[in-house]
């Protein structure tokens, strides 16, 4: 029988996508900027789609419906609404922004039924659909998960109006119960703490997160009593007073600058003491409003099982302290809970809520691991590196590992690119770079000489499933490396206590200190055999040599580049950096043996995130 | 163009939204005064008369 093809689509605001699925099984999803090679690109995602099309041999034509994961209307509504509002103060935000809308926004269904047609001349516009931006969140959480029955919480910036919901899935039908709307939002507001630390808004959310352990949360009751109206469900109302985003151009205004007497950071300056402290402070104010949330919700429906989305899902200490006050009882976790994630969960809310279709619960991982980008054959790469004259080994993956893992274990760092690319921000082990987690100058090196990012920021380790429970205080998987833990008591290094500061970071504090946070924390991801088997073999390859089941795993790119996604992004990144190996597939790629060294200014290449 | 205004029509009446028509015109007209100057001559008269 014919399967029914339903293609996702997110774009135009940040991180577009395209997700494909047939007859209800996820079979590929990938983002824009990966082609591009622009970060978080919004732009309609042709490259991905093409990709797309190309790796499952289809044309446009063969696919049976297309669903964008928003309602452009709705917004606009939310648009108008809020400069009503707020009138006349915005009018020069009005004056930017309705150009854009009057030309291109408002008339998004034409938008994508145009570049559709640039794949099929013969386009049917009744095959387009709209879903509304927490409910593709909602249906990217539940739909894959494990679960039956969940409750269903969504938190990010902003969708069409609503901000943060909570939803019930139970078999193949999903009722959203209550919303908080703009421009009160979660995700908005650790967006402004963002920008007022110096970060970039919607890039540099994780970097507030990884600074945050750094401070001591000493404005956190200043901005619940100043910026917030919390109530004891954890409802909120955010203060517009101290903000700007409704109607201008920066995220907070003089008055929030006045309330932390500072102005807000500049980019790339260095960081004071007050900027740790801040960042610990809402930090510590996100935490406790979603673990309130939880908290009231759990008692209000007595349902165990939880599944999460949005940008706030990324969070992933806020994810680890679900986990540790034991809530609900089993947690799952969208892996792309980003805008990109929208295009997945738009598909699988048509297939599921508006077609009807009865849902099959997969126990081991409808997501597949993530890994549902493109891959590369042997070919392929043999064909291009010897187009490039690279003088490289090829081994059989037996071999390969037992090399790799030597290689790693004598303090080289790889570049690591097999099999399909993940979806998501998190690079899994299909294009990572991955490293010695015991050396204690591999968090310094990788910073600064391969990643050319700040020297404050924590790596994450990728663990041996089976071994997890022994380095860390984590009782659930975390495939996604999305859950942050503590590191086992056993495995901590006793420190004299001093005063954090951004050198902290290079006080060996545990037995494997380059993945150790200044708190004894790290983001774990742990790894299976039946989703990562090679990726597996490899850890536990490392385990034989070093009594270590445990490897650094941060993305394939440096600072403000997207992650590879093809072996020629990985071959230019890796003769740009400072990376010794690179491992292609099959393929082997020593930095010290090649003759044609292309010694590219690739730091410059990208613009800061 | 009229497939557009049938949608947006259709969105009103299902948001129940009457009372944004005339605003949304208003605001349109403006808009797109905006749009077809991009901003330059007429763009300090339209604030005075805000």
């Amino acid at each position: 029988m014919k399967k029914v093809r339903i293609l996702g689509i997110s774009a135009y605001f940040h991180d577009s996508a395209v997700a494909l699925i047939e007859d209800g099984e996820i079979i590929y999803a990938s983002q824009e900027e990966r082609f591009s090679r622009i970060k978080h690109d919004s732009s309609f995602p042709k490259r991905a789609l093409k990709n797309l099309l190309k790796f499952n041999n289809l044309k446009l034509n063969q696919i049976d419906h297309i669903v964008f994961f928003e309602k452009p209307f709705l917004k606009f509504e939310r648009l108008v609404e809020t400069y009503l509002a707020f009138a006349p103060k915005g009018f020069k935000q009005f004056l930017f922004s309705m150009p854009i809308w009057l030309k291109q926004k408002l008339f998004m269904k034409k938008e994508i039924i145009d570049e559709l047609k640039k794949f099929e001349p013969k386009f049917e516009k009744k095959k387009l659909f709209f879903s509304e931006h927490h409910l593709s969140h909602a249906a990217s959480a539940f739909y894959p998960s494990p679960f039956k029955k969940a409750l269903i919480f969504t938190a990010d910036g902003v969708g069409e109006w609503a901000t943060t919901t909570v939803g019930i899935g139970s078999q193949n039908n999903i009722n959203i119960l209550k919303e908080i709307n703009f421009p009160s939002s979660l995700g908005l507001l650790y967006s402004a703490f963002t920008y007022y630390i110096g970060f970039k808004v919607n890039s540099g959310e994780y970097k507030l997160m990884g600074l945050a352990p750094y401070g001591k949360p000493k404005y956190a009751n200043l901005i619940k009593s100043k910026l917030l109206d919390l109530k004891d469900d954890g409802s909120f109302r955010l203060n517009q007073d101290y903000f700007d985003y409704s109607t201008g151009f920066k995220m907070t205004n003089e008055k929030f600058s006045n309330l932390f007497k500072n102005p807000p950071r500049k980019p790339e300056s260095s960081f004071k003491e007050i900027h740790m402290d801040i960042a610990a402070s809402i930090q510590d104010v996100i935490e406790s409003i979603v673990l309130k949330i939880l908290e009231s919700l759990k008692k209000e429906y007595s349902i165990e099982n939880l599944c999460l989305a949005g940008g706030v899902a990324l969070n992933c200490v806020v994810n680890g302290l679900i986990q540790k006050k034991k809530i609900f009882k089993n947690v799952w976790i969208q892996p792309a809970a980003g805008d990109a994630g929208g295009s997945l969960g738009a598909a699988l809310a048509l297939w599921y809520m508006h077609l009807k279709k009865k849902r099959i619960i997969n126990n081991n991982d409808s997501m597949k691991g993530a890994f549902i980008g493109p891959s590369f054959s042997n070919e392929d790469i043999k064909k291009n590196l010897d187009t490039l004259m690279v003088k490289y080994i090829k081994l059989e993956k037996k071999k390969l590992i037992k090399f790799v893992a030597k290689k790693i274990s004598e303090g080289k760092i790889v570049g690591w690119f097999q099999n399909r690319m993940e979806f998501g921000p998190r690079a899994l082990g299909a294009r990572s770079i991955i490293a010695d987690p015991r050396d204690k100058s591999m968090q310094k090196k990788l910073n600064l000489k391969i990643k050319f990012r700040e020297s404050f920021r924590p790596f994450a380790p990728s663990v041996l499933q089976d071994q997890s429970n022994k380095w860390f205080n984590l009782d659930c998987n975390s495939p996604y490396m999305l859950i942050v833990s503590d590191l086992k008591k056993d495995k901590l290094v006793t420190i004299k206590k001093t005063k954090k500061t951004l050198s902290s970071i290079n006080e060996i504090r545990s037995k494997v200190p380059s993945i150790t946070h200044v708190n004894n924390s790290a983001r774990v991801q742990t790894v299976n055999k039946s989703t990562n088997p090679l990726y597996y073999d490899l850890i536990k390859e490392f385990f034989k040599i070093t009594k270590t089941p445990l490897l650094i795993n941060t993305s394939f790119n440096i600072r403000g580049e997207p992650i590879v996604c093809t072996p020629e992004d990985a071959y230019r990144c890796f003769m740009g950096t400072n990376l010794d190996i690179l491992v292609l597939e099959n393929f082997i790629i020593e930095k010290n043996s090649q003759q044609n060294k292309i010694k590219i200014n690739y730091k410059n290449k990208f613009s800061l995130d | 163009m009229i497939d557009f205004l049938k949608e947006f029509f259709t969105f009103l009446i299902q948001r129940k939204k009457f009372w944004l028509l005339p605003v949304i015109i208003l605001l349109m007209i403006f808009g797109s005064l905006i749009v077809i100057t991009h901003g330059t001559a007429i763009a300090p008269f339209i604030y005075t008369i805000f």
